[in-house]
């Protein structure tokens, strides 16, 4: 690879150069800077704002894996809250007590129970691949949504799995070498712990996909997104990269689900619903279609939301903090849902990422207007 | 026998109501090309319109009343949220629906509160029977009711000018445009019909047990019904619909005893289950049309 040449930061003098993950000095200054804010965090920041960024960060890869799919390859999933659950429930058996009142292995070894969650939910998405590549747009839609009621009825009905609706299990045990990362340690808090081990785990999955991106599989992905007709013409295997695409959304969405619940703890056969479906679909089109960056502004968006509209009883008195309330904080979370896709979608298609761009490029050019 | 019949019945009663709700999905997608996910929060509103009218008037008047309020609801979110997206991909527009979805059905749970509200119906749990068979009477307003709506609108499709421009624009939209069709008209009175249909459905669903913060997801069944049917098919809606309604009734009534190990309740999800099958075997439905495209 030929060396770039000091004092032109714009000249690009072969394409990995361009293509390089971080291209820019900009990038690179203002990814160092980034990266040294989240490792100081833990010592800034109170526990439950820890916590809540570690499960941020869990969603973050979650979000990447949807992204995948919906982003890059545009086939449409609504059924990611199935992949999740496939995910969380088959970590928590690996990891499981075995002499507990649900099924369990007691191998609560990190990696193993990570890898394994991945991999039965990747096997389950290319399972429902076949449908997939038959099918385009909303019937796919469509099918994936089908997808969650059937998994949320099995995940109800096998209660020596799930322990059943109402009741629920434990979730995964996050330990390494002897090393528990979900109590109290002598140095670190089980939040300060939880936060890191879930960046490291997010910083690996948004590299190995941003790496995916912009290799020849993802422009695999963009030409069968963009006219998949043109792109089998072309000789891209429509079949094999849908296959691909499900695939390796499943493998991030197993992870994440396995990941989700280690920081609550607690999880029930009826959180994998359609809901969940469509906070994930929010956090993609909201952080950014087809952006890693913006999946993962987008997961933390979404999931700090309901922390910034705690708040509002304070500020406003109309609203209660109550369930019980003519105007709650959980309705006025869930109209903002609605309102934030919508808003998102009609006024700034690239999300929170295609913000970021026109600032960026307004600073640019400053004190011009272009 | 007996318990097969009273079975078919009441497949054919819920069936028929899917029927409606799949009417609503496929003519917004057959004028807009879009399926509508705010489908649910329309019939919610609809019941619930109706279980807060019924207290002034009489029942049929609310219903009516309540079906025009909801195509108003309709047309003001065709207005509002849709047409600024009209040529974007449709896979956009679709989340957009499902964001109108939440937020109308967050609204209107605050209006239903935690009990159950009631339709107040004439026919409540009523029977009477056909031949020594006990049939109660919703089930047969209900196919009654769609028989005679469905009948509407084949009329009104193929005997009035705007029905005929509704079909043009369903055909193709720039030459519909270009004879002189206001296609933003069509859009607008396909979401108004579509709203329509959804309240009298939710009239319906609501009838017998009443309404609670959970009856939305009975509308996603008609999802199922209009794979089954066809995207973009009247008529496969309708039957679709009527397969769905009694599938899920057979399921309901039989699978405790023949197949217990697939759990209780699987009657909900039996839909899902027919609407694979059909996919796997016949990707665009029974009557729909396959989509032929140029490069």
């Amino acid at each position: 690879m030929k060396r770039r040449l000091a004092g032109r930061p714009e000249l690009y003098t072969s394409y990995e150069q361009e293509m390089a993950l971080l291209n820019t000095h900009g990038k690179r200054v203002a990814v160092a800077a980034l990266l040294a804010l989240a490792v100081a965090s833990p010592f800034l920041l109170t526990d439950d704002l820890l916590q809540l960024l570690a499960v941020g960060f869990v969603a973050a890869i979650g979000a990447i894996g949807l992204n995948l799919v919906t982003g890059y390859a545009g086939q449409v999933s609504l059924g990611h809250a199935f992949f999740l659950g496939v995910g969380a429930y088959t970590a928590a058996a690996i990891s499981g007590d075995p002499e507990g009142q649900v099924i369990g292995y007691g191998i609560t070894f990190l990696p193993f129970w990570l890898l394994a969650a991945g991999l039965v939910a990747g096997l389950a998405g290319l399972l429902v691949a076949p449908l997939a590549t038959r099918l385009r747009g909303l019937y796919l839609a469509i099918v994936t949504l089908g997808l969650v009621f059937l998994g949320e009825h099995i995940f109800k009905e096998w209660s020596s799995l799930t322990g059943g609706p109402g009741v629920g299990r434990e979730a995964a045990v996050p330990e390494m070498f002897g090393y528990r990362f979900d109590v109290d340690g002598a140095f670190l808090t089980r939040a300060q712990k939880l936060y890191l081990l879930m960046f490291v785990l997010l910083v690996i999955f948004a590299v190995l996909a941003r790496n995916l991106a912009r290799s020849a599989v993802g422009r695999a992905f963009a030409a069968v997104r963009d006219r998949d007709i043109a792109a089998e013409v072309i000789g891209v295997g429509l079949t094999r990269y849908k296959l691909l695409a499900f695939a390796l959304s499943s493998f991030y969405a197993g992870c994440a689900g396995a990941l989700l619940y280690t920081v609550t703890g607690f999880f029930d056969p009826g959180s994998f619903n359609l809901l969940l479906s469509v906070q994930f679909i929010a956090m993609v089109l909201i952080g950014g279609v087809s952006t890693i960056s913006g999946s993962i502004m987008g997961a933390l968006f979404i999931t700090l939301l309901p922390r910034v509209t705690r708040e509002l009883p304070a500020l406003v008195p109309v609203v209660s903090a109550q369930s019980t309330g003519a105007i709650n904080v959980f309705q006025i979370e869930a109209i903002l849902y609605g309102l934030l896709i919508i808003g998102f979608l009609i006024v700034e298609p690239r999300g929170l990422f295609g913000i970021w761009i026109r600032v960026r490029n307004y600073w640019k050019a400053w004190p011009f207007s272009y | 026998m007996n318990e097969l019949l009273q079975s078919l019945v009441r497949g054919l009663g819920t069936g028929s109501v899917y029927a409606l709700l799949a009417l609503g999905f496929v003519i917004i997608y057959k004028s807009t090309r879009v399926i509508s996910f705010a489908q649910p929060a329309l019939m919610l509103t609809g019941a619930v319109l109706v279980s807060y009218l019924v207290l002034e008037m009489n029942f049929y008047l609310a219903v009516v009343v309540a079906a025009m309020l909801v195509a108003l609801l309709g047309l003001v979110i065709e207005r509002t949220a849709l047409r600024p997206m009209v040529g974007k991909p449709v896979f956009v527009v679709a989340i957009i629906t499902l964001g109108v979805d939440i937020v109308i059905r967050v609204v209107i749970n605050g209006f239903i509160g935690r009990e159950v509200r009631q339709i107040g119906d004439p026919w409540r749990l009523d029977t009477f029977s056909i031949g020594g068979v006990p049939v109660q009477e919703r089930y047969v307003a209900m196919v009654v009711t769609t028989a005679v709506i469905v009948t509407a609108l084949f009329l009104f499709f193929n005997y009035t000018r705007i029905g005929l421009a509704m079909r043009a624009t369903a055909f193709d939209q720039e030459v519909a445009l270009a004879q002189g069709i206001s296609v933003g008209t069509v859009f607008a009175l396909s979401w108004a019909i579509a709203g329509a249909l959804a309240a009298v459905a939710g009239t319906f669903v609501g009838t017998g047990a009443g309404v609670d913060q959970q009856t939305w997801i009975i509308a996603l069944v008609a999802l199922p019904a209009i794979i089954l049917g066809g995207l973009d098919s009247i008529p496969g809606a309708v039957i679709g619909g009527l397969v769905i309604g009694v599938a899920q009734s057979l399921v309901g009534t039989y699978q405790d005893t023949y197949v217990p190990w697939l759990g209780q309740n699987f009657a909900v999800v039996a839909p899902y289950v027919v609407m694979l099958i059909v996919l796997l075997v016949r990707p665009y439905g029974l009557f729909g049309t396959p989509e032929v495209e140029r490069l």
